[in-house]
Parts: structure tokens; C-alpha cells; sequence
């Protein structure tokens, strides 16, 4: 170790908690904390610490508290809106050693589980006794349940079975005076408020989870998944809205324009056309006989739409290349651009062609290109702007960009996110859908959790401030004082 | 800024740090520290190249640390060459840090042994004595091994058990096709290979001669390089390749349908002789046709149609995936394919197969705990599907695996995929 920028005291005493070597100073070894999947701004924490239990995460958090430093909860650093972002002068409590599967619960379909389990590893556990977790984020071969449960992670398969909410049931959590509180229960129906509703999807500012109690599913006895392609995202757009106007609820219905589908097709291999102009990936699921008649009734409305072509796979391989393809999009992108700047927002259904042709234009007037890959099913847009941060002034425009299309989505009904959170990066949007008491009123059931406000400072709200504050000017950052970051 | 800087600067631009890489890389499963995955060490080489850190022992350590395996390189949706990443930033750490002189000394030792088959040669004797006199019990029981450190701990349990029988062994230097003739190739020895697993040359050669090839065993071959260059030694490498290419593809000498190699690292290297020479004007084009011409056993032999039968071998063998086959040379079916073409045999797929073993070259020897860590999951995983016969095209892997199996007390013996199909052509049990 060369150069330590927290002070000794601090450092011997969080080392003592979880050992030397969980203990972060290094300044080569922090700049790798310096930020999540939302990589435009980075911030060295002060400190990491990587604790292994819940009561080492608690003296952390006690530790922690007594320096007053901020503290910044983090899980698998794959959050696209800067959840995880340090802050000036944080602690950053990174829950990446924290990953076993303490209980299989089969018979109550339930499981208890670490943090920093990996979400696809809770279905993986149970794959060969026919369960599965439901929540399945495009990244869920890397994210982590703790982050799952901060963003309320959705999923391609939400439109049927829902987000994170509705499938963790119990939480221990670390609260912010250093306390270790269990909420939530695994009955069917607890008692008093049902705090887990107000701990899922709090992005960090609510309490460190350290164990959660995730609900499991029966395997669907038969899934039919099929891939068909549009001469452009509307009549791919009327196709959506025919399959649920026809009463069939899809698994999951993933939209992709051209770009997308380039980018998919260098990154995969897939034999995918590049001449459509965007495709649709289906699942129907349910018992074999539900599933073969909804897929042959939404082929037939995706025919009835214009489908240029409606392909099925012809084994689980080939289903599992589909949806490869699929989840590695956002990845992908990096085959057709240097950079890119992944945006996340939600409008109504009906309003796809409308608002895809809005974004093309934003894009067009900035000289930018838009991908677009997004769940269909729920208007969940995910564009993304693609840009080379080499060129001088390529970085700022995407920025403008991604800012116009949360305008266009609320302009349309929308909101200015559907899973990938607030955090840092969306925290100025908020006053775009809230107005001040709105935002006075989440404050309050902020501060009874965490009046001093040292979790996850700056994320979420639009203004940085304590509790008891009244919404008023702008509060700029530290890294926007000291020229480092931008809220466009 | 030259074309080569430029260009690292191009390939670390392509990381957009989305993290699909963490699951994938061995050592951020063991410890959980982004300084230890493939992104945060793009994120330490982007650090470096920009200045805003320094090249300190402990970023120098988490560069160690990586096994080269690259399972990352597999994983990555934005095709990110990590490869080449880590290859060009293990030269530089090797040019610029003074690494402590117990470390460095280390190294030298390795370096002036492992890529030096004569040397090696010399050494398998010294070691069989070692064992047969007693002196290695007295060593081990008195704990005189461990004075040495960890490191030298690991050479010993590492190196194995040799029979007189194998220290004599010759390789001819041509075996002639047996029946009809499709073809003629050249086979390249390896240095470990050649000197603690000769069967596994001696079943190439006969494998390649009764599928209907002519197999030439150019003499005087040296390491090809692999080693070297997987340790940022990139000047010994290229010396390496050098001396080997004008042994095995002279200026005017025979060109063969195909240069053969059956240790994975090995091959993975020769592949790239190409990109590896590409400034040396007298052998750029020459290694470029070269490497295009290396074909790993596996894949060589799964390319033709079998033409020797098959006698039954009734056996539960696991297949172990070798990362310099599977993620840097993207072969996984062809070895699996050429085990499934023996009647009888039941091939097992290990649990989380693509994971690295811990032996990665010298890796083991050079990060003992690292190394030990990463085998125990990758053990595990063996003995979970209870094999009868582990299956591993790469003598480092087959090392690794059976001396931390032994450690348990468990005896799997283990073959060369080629091994297996020989006693199947051969007919013997």
C-alpha cells in the first residue's frame, strides 16, 4: 500500500470489523469503485469496505456513522443509473462476498439468500427440482439480489409475473443507526405495514439489505418462444397491442429496432435479418395445451400485423440463442459504437410508434443514432444514444438527448424510469412527474428511516438536503462544484 | 502517440464496464474485489495509461493475479480483447516495476526451466532420484520443502510421478500413415508435454498415423513461447517463436497439410505467430502462414472423417475444458465429439466446465494460493459427477487437477483425449 487517503483511525477500525484485506485504500484498487454500470461520472470513494456477515455490515455502518461519512451501499456494480455512485468523502459498502444460498424452502416456495447472490444463480439452485425465480433483468447473469431488491429490478418476463416487489417477501436490513431489523415475513399476508413495498425499489436510501427471502415459482410445464420481424417498430408496435388486446397475457415481449439487431448480430452470431426494420421476441408459457394455443393465436396476430417473417426456434438451444441475443443487447452496442448512453423510461403502450418516432428525431437533430431494445409488453423503452466521446461535444449532445426522451416519455403519460432507478443520473427528472409536496412527502418516509441522511446521499432526490429542509434552489453536487459532473 | 499505443487505447475503449465479465473471472468468484475482474483491471490499465494512477506494487499484484484464462474474453457481449489487454500490460509492468528480488528470482528460475525442454530433460532424472532415494519423503516429513516458500512447495507436489519407462521414451521423427494416405503432418512437441507426459506425444503420433496422416516430428524444436508471453516476457517469447517457426516452417523447406500440437496453451500461441512476428520483416509473412496452419489435435482429428475403428472403452470420463482450447481457441465440441465416437463411453460434463482449473501456465507456480483456491472449486466440481477417467488436453490442467486430487486422497487417473482414442484404436483395455 502506498498512499492512504482515509485517516488511520477509521481504517484500523473498519479493518478490525472485516479484515485488512476487505478493506479498501489503495488508491489504484478505489478507482475501481469509482462507479457502476453509469460510467459518464466517477467519484473515488474515500474508503471500501467489503463486509461477509450482517453484523460485520452493521459495525461498518456503526463505524461509519460515528466519522460521519456518507455511506454508499453497493452490490454488483451493474446499475445503469448510478445507484452506486460514491459521493465525495463515502464509505462504499460493497456487499460482493456476501453470496450464499443459506435456505431452500421448496415446499413454501421460498428461499433465503445473500445479498450478493447472483440472480440467475437463485434459479440455477433450484432449476433441477422445476422452480425458478421470476425476475429476470437482462443483466441476470451478473446483477445481485441486493441490487435487484434496491432498483426493484424488472425483467422481460415482468409483464406476466411482476417485478422484484412482488416476489420478496422478507428482508433483514442494516438500518442507518446500525441497527440489524427484519421486515417483512414469509406468510402470505403480514401484519402491520407492509414496509418491504417502501424497502424495494428505495435505491439504497432506506437500509442495507443483508438477507432477503425471495418467493420461487414452478417451472411454466411448457414454454413456446417465437421470433418474428417488422418492416418497422409500428407495426411491430400494433402487434403488441393486438396479442394483450386479444386477452393473452405473454411471458415477456421484447421489442428491437434495426440498430438493436445489427448490434445483437455482431456481438452474438445470431442469423438474425439485418434488412427489417425492427423484431419481436415472444414467450407464451402455461400448461403445454395453454401454450401452444396462445402461441398459434399470437402468431396469428403478429402475421395479421404485417410480420415480415415469424420464425420458432427448433430446440432449447436455439431458444436460449434467441434470448442470448436478446439480454446481451445493451453490451452489444459497444459493437457499433465507442460509447453509448443507456436510457430507461416507460410509456403506454399504445404510444410506441408515436414516441420511437419522436426519439428518431431528437437523435437526428443532435446527429445522433438511437438503438432502441426495450419490453414491449409494459412500455418499457430502454434507447439507447449512441455516441464517440471523442468527439468533442458527441458526450454532451448524447446527455441532451437522453434528457429529451424522459421529456418525450411524459409527455406521452409516461414515467422517467421502468427498472433501472433513479439514482444519480435521473435525480434532476424527478420534478418533471413530482411536484414539490410530492417529493416532500417521499422525504418524509426518507427520514424515518434515515433522518441524518447518510445513506445514499444525492440519489433520488433532485436536491440534495437534509431532512426538515424545504424543497427550495438548486443544491449543486461537490463533483458539479469542482467541475468533475454534470446533471445536464 | 505511436500506432501501438494507439491502439491499446482503442481496445480499452471498447470496455462500457456493463460487468458481464465479473461472473466469468475466477479470481473476482473467489474474492469478490473489483480489482480483481476483468473490468476493474481494464479500469486500473486505463488508470495507468492515463496517469491518474501509478504503477504500484499492489496494481502490479492484481495484474499477477490474473490467470490469463480468458473466460472473460468468452463472456463479453462488446468484445473486448482482454487478451490482448493483459498480454500488452504484463510487458509493461515487466519493463517498468522492479518487482522485489525474492519475486524476481522466481521468475528467473521458472523462465530458465519450463520453456527449456533440455533442461527439463535433464532435470526428470534428477527428480525421479529425488523420489526413489527417499530424499523427497525426508524433505516433505521434515518440512525442509517449505523453506523455500509456498511457491517451491507447489513445484514439488506440482511435478509428477515419472516411470523409467517414460524418461526413455523417444518420439520417432516420422511415423508413416497406415493405410490409405490423406496427408502429411507436422507434430510440435511442447516442452512439458515432451518431457512428463511422452505418452501423450507417442499417442498423437499413432492416432495421426492410423486415421491415414504421415506424422514428421521436426527435431530440435524449442518452447514455442506461450509461457513467456502469457507472463509479459514478451522479448523471450518472440526469440521463441523465432527459433521455433524456422525449425518447423523453413524459408524453402517441406510445407505440411497441417501443424499439429496437442497442449492447448501451446496451440493458442502458435496461432497467433502471426500477430506475434508481424514486425519481423524476414518472418511476418512466413508466421502468418504458419498459423494458419496450426490446428490443435482435437480439432484436426474431429475435421476428418474416422477412418481406424473403434474398440468399446466402457468408461464414465469427465471432460475437462482447457480455457486455451475453449476461450482462446473457441474449441469445445471437437473434443467431446472424438471421446463420443468410442463405443461405450460415457462422457460427463463438469459443473461449471468453463471455469479455470488454477494451473494456467505457471500460474500455479507463481500464485500458490490463488491457485489452490480456484482447484478446489474446479476439484469439487470434478468429483461431484464421480468420474472413472478425467479427460484434459493440456498437461498444465492435468498437473494441476491430479496433484490437488491427490491432495484428498482421491486417485482419478487422468489421460489426453488422445490418449483415450488411441487404447479405443489400438484395442487395448
Amino acid at each position: 500500500m502506498t498512499v492512504t487517503t482515509a485517516s488511520p483511525g477509521i481504517e484500523r477500525e473498519l479493518s478490525d470489523i472485516v479484515g485488512a484485506a476487505n478493506c479498501i485504500v489503495d488508491p489504484g484498487e478505489l478507482r475501481t469503485y469509482e462507479c457502476d454500470g453509469l460510467t459518464g461520472t466517477r467519484v473515488r470513494p474515500r474508503v471500501v469496505v467489503l463486509p461477509a456477515t450482517t453484523e460485520e455490515t452493521a459495525a461498518v455502518v456503526r463505524v461509519a456513522r460515528r466519522y460521519g461519512l456518507p455511506i454508499v451501499p453497493r452490490g454488483a456494480g451493474t446499475g445503469l443509473s448510478g445507484g452506486a455512485l460514491p459521493v465525495a468523502g463515502c464509505i462504499v459498502i460493497g456487499l460482493s462476498r456476501m453470496k450464499r444460498i443459506l435456505a431452500i424452502d421448496l415446499e413454501n416456495q421460498r428461499m433465503r439468500v445473500q445479498p450478493g447472490v447472483i440472480n440467475l444463480d437463485v434459479s440455477r439452485a433450484i432449476a433441477a427440482d422445476g422452480y425458478y425465480y421470476a425476475p429476470d433483468p437482462s443483466s441476470q447473469s451478473i446483477c445481485s439480489i441486493g441490487g435487484n431488491i434496491a432498483e426493484n429490478s424488472g425483467g422481460a418476463h415482468c409483464l406476466k409475473y411482476g417485478f422484484t416487489v412482488n416476489h420478496v417477501v422478507g428482508a433483514t436490513i442494516v438500518t442507518a443507526e446500525g441497527e440489524i431489523v427484519e421486515l417483512g415475513s414469509a406468510g402470505a399476508d403480514p401484519l402491520g405495514y407492509d414496509l418491504m413495498a417502501v424497502l424495494v425499489g428505495s435505491e439504497g436510501l432506506v437500509g442495507i439489505v443483508t438477507e432477503a427471502v425471495v418467493r420461487i415459482l414452478r417451472t411454466p410445464e411448457a414454454t413456446r418462444t417465437f421470433f418474428a420481424t417488422f418492416p418497422s417498430t409500428d407495426e411491430a408496435g400494433a402487434c403488441v397491442s393486438g396479442i394483450v388486446a386479444a386477452g393473452i397475457v405473454p411471458a415477456a415481449v421484447e421489442m428491437m429496432d434495426r440498430l438493436a439487431i445489427e448490434a445483437i448480430v455482431k456481438a452474438t452470431g445470431v442469423d438474425w435479418p439485418l434488412d427489417v426494420g425492427a423484431a419481436l421476441l415472444i414467450d407464451v408459457d402455461g400448461t403445454a395445451a395453454e401454450a401452444d394455443h396462445t402461441a398459434t393465436r399470437a402468431v396469428e396476430i403478429a402475421q395479421l400485423s404485417g410480420a415480415l417473417e415469424v420464425r420458432t426456434p427448433r430446440d432449447a438451444r436455439e431458444r436460449q440463442l434467441m434470448w442470448k441475443g436478446r439480454k446481451s443487447a445493451f453490451a452489444a452496442v459497444g459493437r457499433i459504437s465507442p460509447n453509448y448512453y443507456v436510457q430507461d423510461g416507460v410509456i403506454p403502450r399504445s404510444e410506441i410508434g408515436p414516441v420511437l418516432r419522436e426519439i428518431a428525431a431528437a437523435g437526428a437533430r443532435a446527429g445522433l443514432r438511437v438503438a432502441n431494445v426495450f419490453h414491449a409488453g409494459d412500455g418499457n423503452l430502454h434507447p439507447l444514444v449512441l455516441f464517440d466521446a471523442r468527439v468533442e461535444g458527441e458526450e454532451h449532445a448524447a446527455e441532451q438527448v437522453a434528457g429529451e426522451i424522459l421529456k418525450i416519455c411524459v409527455r406521452h403519460g409516461g414515467s422517467i424510469t421502468g427498472e433501472h432507478g433513479v439514482g444519480a443520473d435521473k435525480a434532476a427528472y424527478m420534478g418533471e412527474i413530482f411536484n414539490e409536496a410530492d417529493l416532500e412527502t417521499m422525504n418524509f418516509v426518507r427520514c424515518a428511516f434515515d433522518p441524518a441522511v447518510a445513506f445514499n446521499p444525492g440519489k433520488v432526490f433532485p436536491t440534495p438536503r437534509l431532512c426538515g429542509d424545504r424543497p427550495g434552489t438548486y443544491v449543486a453536487h461537490e463533483t458539479e462544484i469542482a467541475g468533475t459532473a454534470g446533471r445536464g | 502517440m505511436n500506432e501501438q499505443l494507439r491502439t491499446f487505447d482503442e481496445l480499452l475503449s471498447d470496455c462500457v464496464h456493463c460487468g458481464f465479465c465479473l461472473p466469468a473471472c475466477p479470481t473476482y468468484k473467489s474474492w469478490g474485489y473489483e480489482a480483481d475482474s476483468p473490468r476493474g483491471r481494464i479500469d486500473l490499465m486505463k488508470g495507468l495509461h492515463d496517469g491518474a494512477i501509478e504503477m504500484s506494487d499492489t496494481v502490479v499484484e492484481h495484474f499477477d493475479r490474473c490467470l490469463g484464462c480468458m473466460a472473460c474474453v468468452t463472456a463479453c457481449p462488446s468484445g473486448v480483447r482482454y487478451d490482448l489487454l493483459i498480454e500488452e500490460t504484463r510487458a509493461e509492468v515487466e519493463r517498468e516495476h522492479r518487482r522485489e528480488p525474492l519475486d524476481a528470482g522466481f521468475r528467473d528460475l521458472v523462465f530458465s526451466l519450463f520453456p527449456r525442454p533440455d533442461r527439463l530433460k535433464l532435470l526428470a532424472p534428477l527428480l525421479y532420484l529425488f523420489r526413489k532415494s527417499g530424499l523427497q519423503k525426508l524433505a516433505r516429513d521434515s518440512g525442509a520443502v517449505n523453506l523455500f516458500g509456498k511457491r517451491m512447495a507447489q513445484l514439488d507436489a506440482l511435478v509428477p510421478e515419472l516411470s523409467l519407462a517414460q524418461l526413455r521414451a523417444r518420439l520417432p521423427a516420422f511415423t508413416p500413415a497406415r493405410g490409405a494416405k490423406r496427408g502429411s503432418v507436422a507434430l510440435v512437441a511442447g516442452c512439458v508435454q515432451r518431457v512428463f507426459f511422452p505418452n501423450v506425444n507417442a499417442s498423437t503420433a499413432r492416432v495421426l498415423a492410423a486415421e491415414g496422416f504421415d506424422v514428421t516430428v521436426p527435431q530440435g524444436q524449442g518452447c514455442c513461447g506461450a509461457l513467456s508471453l502469457h507472463a509479459g516476457r514478451d522479448v523471450e517469447a518472440k526469440a521463441f517463436a523465432a527459433a521455433l517457426l524456422d525449425r518447423l516452417w523453413p524459408e524453402d523447406g517441406e510445407r505440411f497439410d497441417a501443424i499439429v500440437i496437442n497442449a492447448a496453451g501451446c496451440g493458442s500461441t502458435l496461432k497467433e505467430y502471426g500477430q506475434l512476428l508481424r514486425d519481423d520483416p524476414a518472418r511476418a509473412a512466413r508466421a502468418e502462414a504458419f498459423a494458419a496452419s496450426v490446428k490443435d489435435v482435437n480439432e484436426f482429428l474431429a475435421g476428418v472423417e474416422p477412418q481406424a475403428p473403434r474398440s468399446p472403452v466402457p468408461l464414465r470420463v469427465a471432460y475437462h475444458d482447457a480455457c486455451h482450447l475453449a476461450h482462446a481457441q473457441g474449441i469445445r465440441e471437437a473434443p467431446r465429439a472424438l471421446l463420443c465416437s468410442i463405443p461405450g463411453l460415457e462422457l460427463l460434463e463438469i459443473p461449471d466446465g468453463d471455469q479455470c482449473c488454477g494451473s494456467a501456465g505457471v500460474y500455479n507456480l507463481l500464485e500458490p494460493d490463488s491457485a489452490a483456491e480456484i482447484g478446489r472449486r474446479k476439484v469439487d466440481n470434478v468429483a461431484s459427477v464421480a468420474p472413472q477417467l478425467l479427460a484434459s488436453a493440456n498437461p498444465g490442467c492435468t498437473l494441476q487437477i491430479r496433484s490437488l486430487l491427490s491432495a484428498r486422497g482421491i486417485d482419478l487417473p487422468a489421460a489426453h483425449p488422445i490418449e483415450i482414442l488411441d487404447v479405443a484404436i489400438a484395442g487395448r483395455s
